[in-house]
């Protein structure tokens, strides 16, 4: 049993934003997530863009929170230690039909007050980016278009929250709402029965199903599938630039990108479907991710891929982000809507909700000894040789490397796990640190990465699990191994 | 396990190196990056030939590399002409090599190598950040597995698969269990040889799965590991889906066309708890890279001579990190004779890498059913000295002739009763008749 002032459903993008935000504030504040970690789906399995909102829809709400972000971002990076790029983005046209749209798209960036958004000419589209389809007839240029770390963007912002004051209840799922005499009483979950004032719903693809808990649901979330492409760092054709292509009507169509960490992603496809627990990727459509994503530069080598991923954008049917307080039951605040543009927005919604609590009367007094900052992990990886050894003079744990393909050394995995909302499975690890996101995939450090989270976490190691509960690593001990203990 | 146990804690001798390039750093005469089967027999050939300090690097905190985990037997059959298990054979390189005086470094990761001033950048618990310089240096990396990623399955992301040598190292390493029940994809040799582990652990393997209509493999492991034990092998099927959303619960398999393509209605369901991934090897080149060598864009490693010898000056290269070899005993070979030519480069009695002599070389070029040529490049005059040249066909083929031309002209054949892409075939090339021109290799039916 817990008593809070405001629970928040959801740690994706936006719970966290919105937690990291109050946590300014003197409130007790609870977030709850039925996932293993913070990060969400959709927010941890996205194009990895803080977009300047250029294309967004113009005169609505999302276009109104994604410039607003725009502005937050840079200081949030610095005061979280986020990594983060702003690299700029080309648009470039490389048939009639498509050229023919850019005065359409020049325009609409206007309308959404981004003004720096230029025509680029082939040759200067070439110059910027030389791998770029050599027909190509003209663009637009995209200068502040950003791209950053999606897990540690939603993993700071969790620790910073944590570290004043907000808790965090992981593996945990909602089950029912309790209301009484028209306002918020509880949140029913999987760990037990939560007193609080509010509720915020931020639960993403499944904030349908709690607004129903709520008797608030007056719309459907459907999934739509975005499935990805990361490719080797040695790949030998590279971009520096996000590469958009012209939308179409029905979608933002499948893009490129030198991801912060020195990958190249390609993707997302766009597949509404009806299963909200369909993570398969396919593959014919990542064919189609290939056979576009070559349009717009005919030299990548899909071949060097490391991994394949999919995300589920919250499509809610009908579209457009919808934010607010319930007028029959007061303490629940509804967040729906935000589909793709969530890492580039969530800031925004996060000082929008605020807002709107204050003006609801919410009492949220200002708190004295909130802390700003945090500190990331020191990454070996990109340290340099002084660095490093100063690093290693204070933990020599810094001098073993676990993963070779990111060069990860033990001390970083240990604070991952340490840290305030750490990493309890081998995902979270691999999300914070990125030991076994190289060019192995975990092959060589897996199986060492298992028993460093068993014994860090002092469960045996068959409790370790990948990510959600039930996706165990391993069986257990061998027969007559160890404590005699083995076996599931 | 003679000889492992033994060096696990082996003391490194003085190596509180310089850190900063002021400082003062170790000097070596051969250092050998990786103490795997590759760089045991390239130190102990290397000392055998007279080089003063030679330093044996390896991030694992004991000697042998990958042989620790291949409790099976089946190695040494050439080499000693006896059958030992993985953890043996490495073990009597090992005391071959601390016999000789070599020196380990071991729970230490190399970074960097920097080509023109021949030093390495270290990193380990024990000594922090440290550069080492060698007069030539030996790249014995070994090789990575392929991932789901590069054979892109499609399904969703469970937990419960790992390449074959990861659930090998689980079992025979740290004593755990991946799963119960499971299918593996592809009949590549750790594959064949973790179906028979899996099996002896207790757990059931349904099948193995093979797109190609032959075995990856050796044909020894098809019989030892599938045929004795049961397992079912399903050549010309693969695996077309993952399914399950937290443990993986079942692959769906399909027979495959001629194009490798899935052939539809044949489809099945396999559950299982755990999916084995034995669909190749990579050498394992990232840090060659930061050493500027050329490399093949076949066997995806270093472009070497006949002394192993690669693009840069005085670095050498030997065993799976230059092509996945099929058998252990190869890579002895070819590391001694790298090791060999290091201590002799060393001494400066070998000069000259690759690029140097451009116009001494032979290029050896892979004709007719050959698939790749190790070495690339025969440097020329061979002098008195017989040249083995290593070589893998692309598709199997029975009763042929491996022929070496140069310039046209024969001058080694061998008959074959059967040829087969999982196995490794050499022809020794007589030093008297290599001069100057083009080798080609090629697969004639008889």
């Amino acid at each position: 049993m817990y008593h809070t002032d405001i629970v928040i459903v959801g740690a994706g993008a936006v719970g966290t934003a919105i937690a990291r935000e109050l946590s300014k504030y003197e409130v007790k504040v609870l977030v709850v997530d039925k996932r293993d970690d913070v990060g969400g789906d959709a927010s941890k399995s996205n194009s990895s863009i803080i977009c300047s909102g250029f294309d967004c829809p113009p005169d609505t709400l999302e276009s109104m929170l994604c410039l607003a972000q725009r502005s937050m971002i840079e200081q949030l990076v610095k005061e979280l230690d986020i990594p983060f790029r702003v690299c700029g983005a080309i648009m470039p046209a490389v048939t009639k039909e498509q050229y023919d749209l850019l005065p359409g798209i020049y325009r609409e960036a206007y309308r959404n007050h981004v003004y720096d958004v230029e025509y680029v000419s082939p040759k200067q589209i070439l110059e910027m980016e030389p791998e770029v389809n050599p027909d190509v007839l003209g663009g637009l240029y995209i200068p502040r278009d950003a791209v950053i770390d999606p897990f540690l963007f939603v993993v700071a912002q969790a620790e910073n929250a944590a570290c004043n004051g907000v808790e965090f209840l992981l593996n945990c799922q909602v089950t029912g709402i309790g209301r009484g005499n028209g306002k918020i009483e509880t949140v029913e979950t999987t760990r037990g029965t939560i007193y609080t004032k509010y509720v915020i719903n931020a639960a993403g693809l499944f904030c349908d199903d709690i607004a129903e808990m709520a008797g608030e649901r007056d719309f459907v979330v459907k999934p739509r599938k975005g499935q990805f492409f990361i490719l080797d760092k040695n790949t030998p054709c590279k971009i520096s630039h996000i590469i958009y292509p012209i939308p179409t009507p029905e979608t933002r169509g499948k893009l490129l990108l030198p991801t912060i960490h020195g990958n190249i992603l390609l993707g997302p496809t766009a597949e509404d479907l009806d299963d909200k627990e369909d993570h398969s990727v396919t593959a014919q459509e990542l064919e189609g991710v290939a056979r576009d994503c070559r349009r717009l530069v005919p030299n990548i080598r899909v071949q060097d891929a490391v991994t394949q991923y999919c995300g589920l954008r919250p499509n809610r049917i009908p579209a457009g982000f919808h934010i607010g307080l319930s007028e029959q039951t007061k303490g629940y605040l509804g967040i729906s809507g935000v589909r793709s543009t969530g890492i580039s927005t969530s800031l925004g919604i996060a000082k929008y909700v605020v807002n709107m609590l204050q003006e609801a009367g919410a009492n949220l007094p200002f708190k004295f000894d909130y802390v700003r900052t945090r500190k990331g992990i020191p990454c070996f990886r990109e340290a340099d040789m002084k660095t490093r050894m100063a690093l290693q003079k204070e933990n020599p744990l810094y001098g073993k490397v676990i993963c070779r393909c990111e060069t990860v050394t033990e001390a970083e995995i240990l604070e991952a796990i340490h840290r305030p909302v750490g990493a309890t499975t081998v995902d979270g690890i691999k999300r914070r640190v990125r030991a076994g996101m190289g060019r192995c995939q975990g092959g060589f450090c897996g199986p060492q990465v298992i028993e460093i989270l068993a014994r860090e976490l002092h469960i045996p190691v068959e409790e370790v699990n990948k990510n959600l509960e039930g996706s165990y690593m391993v069986e257990g001990l061998l027969r007559g191994a160890g404590t005699g203990k083995g076996g599931r | 396990m003679e000889g492992i146990a033994a060096y696990m804690e082996r003391p490194v001798s003085n190596t509180e190196s310089g850190t900063e390039e002021t400082e003062q750093k170790e000097v070596y005469d051969v250092v050998m990056i990786g103490a795997g089967p590759a760089g045991l027999a390239a130190a102990a050939a290397a000392k055998e030939e007279g080089a003063g300090r030679v330093l044996v690097i390896d991030r694992d905190s004991a000697g042998g590399g990958i042989l620790q985990q291949c409790i099976h037997p089946g190695f040494g059959l050439t080499y000693y002409r006896e059958e030992l298990t993985g953890p043996e054979y490495a073990g009597r390189f090992l005391t071959k090599a601390a016999d000789e005086q070599a020196e380990f470094l071991l729970n230490t990761m190399v970074l960097e190598i920097n080509p023109a001033k021949r030093t390495l950048l270290c990193s380990s618990q024990e000594h922090g950040m440290m550069q080492i310089q060698a007069k030539a240096i030996v790249l014995a990396m070994g090789c990575r597995e392929r991932t789901r990623a590069n054979i892109r399955i499609p399904g969703t992301r469970p937990s419960g698969i790992y390449t074959a040598g990861a659930a090998q190292r689980l079992i025979n390493r740290q004593n755990i269990m991946p799963g119960k029940k499971a299918v593996i994809l592809g009949s590549g040799d750790i594959g064949m040889i973790m179906a028979r582990r899996m099996t002896l652990e207790g757990a059931e393997v349904t099948a193995v799965v093979e797109i190609m209509d032959y075995l990856a493999g050796l044909t020894r492991n098809r019989v030892q590991c599938l045929d004795d034990f049961g397992i079912p092998l399903l050549l010309s099927h693969t695996v077309t889906k993952i399914v399950g959303n937290r443990r993986i619960e079942g692959v769906w398999v399909s027979q495959v066309d001629e194009k490798r393509e899935p052939i539809s209605g044949t489809e099945r369901y396999y559950p299982c708890d755990t999916l084995l991934l034995s669909v190749g090897l990579i050498p394992e080149n990232e840090l060659s890279r930061t050493a500027g060598v050329e490399t093949d864009p076949v066997t995806g490693g270093p472009v070497v001579d006949q002394h192993m010898q690669t693009s840069a000056e005085g670095i050498f290269a030997c065993g799976n990190v230059v092509h996945v070899n099929d058998l252990a005993d190869n890579v002895s070979l070819e590391s001694e004779r790298a090791g060999r030519a290091a201590a002799r480069y060393a001494a400066g009695k070998l000069c000259r890498g690759l690029r140097e002599r451009a116009d001494g070389q032979i290029p050896c070029i892979a004709g007719e059913n050959i698939r790749y040529i190790c070495p690339q490049r025969i440097a020329a005059p061979a002098g008195d000295e017989d040249v083995s040249v290593y070589f893998r066909v692309s598709r199997p083929d029975r009763d042929v002739r491996i022929i070496a031309r140069l310039n046209g002209e024969i001058i080694a054949s061998r008959r074959e009763m059967r040829v087969n892409p999982g196995e490794m075939l050499s022809l020794l090339l007589p030093g008297s008749r290599i001069a100057a021109g083009e080798l080609t290799i090629c697969v004639m039916k008889e």
